[in-house]
């Protein structure tokens, strides 16, 4: 359903992202992992149209996305989460979901389906539906789960997670890692999920891709790609001790 | 019904009534500028409310008046076509300058300060034209004989322009309750919080807040232009300028521009604190009235940030839920 051709991204004249390319199938999970500062967020930008990309292609669905405003982006059925939760300070968290669902479908739906729709995606990720709640209450995994939640409200067909488990202690770590897993199944959305360690996201995903300086170093299934010599190497370091661990 | 229904309606019939209570051309002429302006401030807060603090007003106020009057005095065209040509001129330059300002995402302090660059231009292009405008000097829309005229939209009687600034009034305070009342209310507050997110969930950022600048222009310009009408007297201070866009603000935020009748509390408030300066210290010290208006924008920016009627309705509700 989407596919990526030497997609590259430079800021003045650092490359942060750099001739990525990759295909991903409907109703996959793929996992994007790579260290802090590896271009994984830069990526997403430029899949959701947050920035434009320096040059590489993006057909999503038969069509060419690359260049494309966020919004276009977003009625064409790609949601995306931010890695640092930007919620609607001003509005509840029912309304926050509630306008996502009702521009995201490109106001193809009414006020009142608008709302059941929210509703339903604050439910798949276990937030309250009370609609007097503000964002106030919410902590890290609260904001997080939010930002899921306005991204399923627009009802995607293809969702870009990012870093869903920064900052969450391990079992909700274990929980996020359900939310996505069910997403898919009840859904049947396809996903790319981001994040910077490997951890529960191994067990969930169908293929993983790793990326360091902007580059693809190794892609596979998960066993492959946790073996994968380089991938050793970025995530431990060439300290001989860390290799033996990670061997053992 | 709902309290953004009954309310209006009720201030409404009550103000329909005070010409039959018996009441002075001053108290009717007082009641008149609180319904205009109530109307042009309650049009500003349309897209102050977002967080779109507009120094502007002013000239879209101007063009309003100044375009209904010389369309009048120099083409005869009766104002019911003037005034519809001077929203539209006004609602033009509006997306003119706000175009730009929402694409390259001009927000906060910055867009003040444009919107304040197009008050300065279109004041100083008045008295600049003084051949057609009269300049600093004002304009006089030419009188029809009898004094009243329907065509000319001139009445000698202040309780027909009372009439016409309530049905105005009320006209600006159900585009408040439909913006309100719309998603698009929603949309606005999540762009006046994060852009960027806001389309990254499908709204489309510049339609959504060129659309408000609009409607707000417009509103705005044709309160101008009623306003030219009934003073039957126009100059770049009193109708468009930087003194205008500023009393304008002031006013919103005095009166309180997140809730519906906050705006014309505002209008009120401010008229009633100026004529009580003006009979207490009286014309001699001129800038006495606008140093103290300056002082209370200050403090109530301060000390009551939703302004005189979102205090009230904040009191109640915490009285409420202590009640409760
Ligand atoms: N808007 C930007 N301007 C300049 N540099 C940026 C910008 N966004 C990201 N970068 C740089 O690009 C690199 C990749 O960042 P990012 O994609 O956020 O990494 P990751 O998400 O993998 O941690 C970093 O070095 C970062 O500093
Ligand atoms: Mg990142």
């Amino acid at each position: 359903m989407l596919e990526v051709r030497d997609l590259t991204k430079r800021f003045g004249g650092f490359t942060a992202v750099s001739g990525v390319s990759f295909d991903l199938a409907e109703g996959e999970i793929l996992g994007l992992i790579g260290p802090n500062g590896s271009g994984k967020s830069t990526t997403f930008n430029c899949l959701s149209g947050l920035y434009l990309p320096t040059s590489g292609n993006v057909r999503f669905q038969g069509r060419d996305i690359a260049g494309w405003s966020s919004s276009r982006v977003c009625h064409a059925g790609i949601a995306r989460t931010f890695q640092i939760p930007r919620p609607f300070k001003n509005l509840t968290i029912l309304e926050n979901v509630a306008v996502s669902a009702y521009y995201g479908r490109a106001r193809s739906v009414s006020r009142r389906e608008a709302f059941v729709h929210a509703e339903e995606a604050l439910a798949m990720v276990r937030l309250p539906v009370d609609p007097t709640l503000g964002i106030g209450g919410l902590g890290a995994a609260g904001l997080k789960k939010l930002e899921l939640a306005r991204a399923l409200a627009t009802g995607p067909k293809l969702l870009l997670a990012d870093e869903s488990l920064g900052g969450l202690d391990e079992s909700e770590m274990d929980q996020a890692a359900d939310m996505l897993q069910a997403i898919r199944r009840d859904k049947g959305i396809t996903i790319i999920w981001v994040e910077h360690i490997m951890g529960v996201l191994m067990r969930v995903v169908d293929r993983v891709m790793v990326l360091d300086h902007g580059e693809v170093i190794a892609s596979g299934t998960p066993a492959e790609v946790a073996a994968h010599p380089k991938v050793i190497e970025v995530y431990l370091g060439s300290d001989p001790t860390a290799r033996q661990h990670a061997q053992a | 019904m709902q309290r953004d229904v009954i309310a209006p309606l009720v201030i409404a019939a009550l103000v329909a009534l005070a010409p039959f209570a018996g009441q002075t051309d001053y108290f009717i002429h007082i009641l008149v500028q609180i319904l205009l302006w109530g109307f042009i401030y309650t049009a500003w807060s349309l897209m102050g409310r977002f967080g779109l603090v507009s120094l502007g007003h002013g000239a879209f106020m101007g063009i309003g008046a100044y375009v209904t009057v010389l369309l009048w005095n120099f083409f005869e065209l009766t104002p019911w076509i003037g005034m519809p040509i001077a929203v539209a001129a006004a609602v033009a330059l509006a997306a003119i300058v706000g175009w730009p300002c929402v694409r390259l995402r001009i927000v906060g302090h910055y867009f003040a300060l444009v919107t304040l660059a197009l008050t300065a231009v279109v004041a100083l292009s008045i008295v600049g034209l003084r051949d057609i405008t009269g300049g600093s000097l004002g304009l006089t829309p030419n009188r029809e004989a009898a004094g009243t005229s329907i065509y000319a939209f001139q009445f000698a009687s202040k309780t027909v322009f009372l009439y016409v600034a309530l049905v105005l009034w009320l006209i600006g305070l159900f585009v408040w309750r439909a913006v309100d009342r719309g998603m698009g209310r929603y949309a606005l507050q999540a762009i006046s919080s994060d852009e960027d997110a806001s389309a990254s969930v499908g709204i489309n950022v510049g339609v959504e807040k060129i659309r408000i600048i609009l409607l707000s222009a417009g509103l705005t310009a044709l309160g101008g232009a009623v306003f030219g009408q009934y003073q039957m007297y126009i100059n770049p201070e009193t109708v468009s300028g930087i003194g205008v866009s500023l009393q304008i603000v002031f006013a919103v935020v005095a009166g309180g521009m997140f809730v519906q009748l906050g705006p014309t509390v505002g209008a009120a408030f401010t008229l009633i604190l100026a004529e009580t300066l003006r009979i207490l210290i009286g014309n001699e010290y001129h800038a006495a009235d606008t140093t103290i208006y300056g002082l209370m924008l200050v403090l109530f920016i301060i000390f009551m940030p939703k302004g005189i009627l979102g205090a009230v309705f904040a009191g109640l509700e915490r009285a409420k839920a202590k009640a409760a």
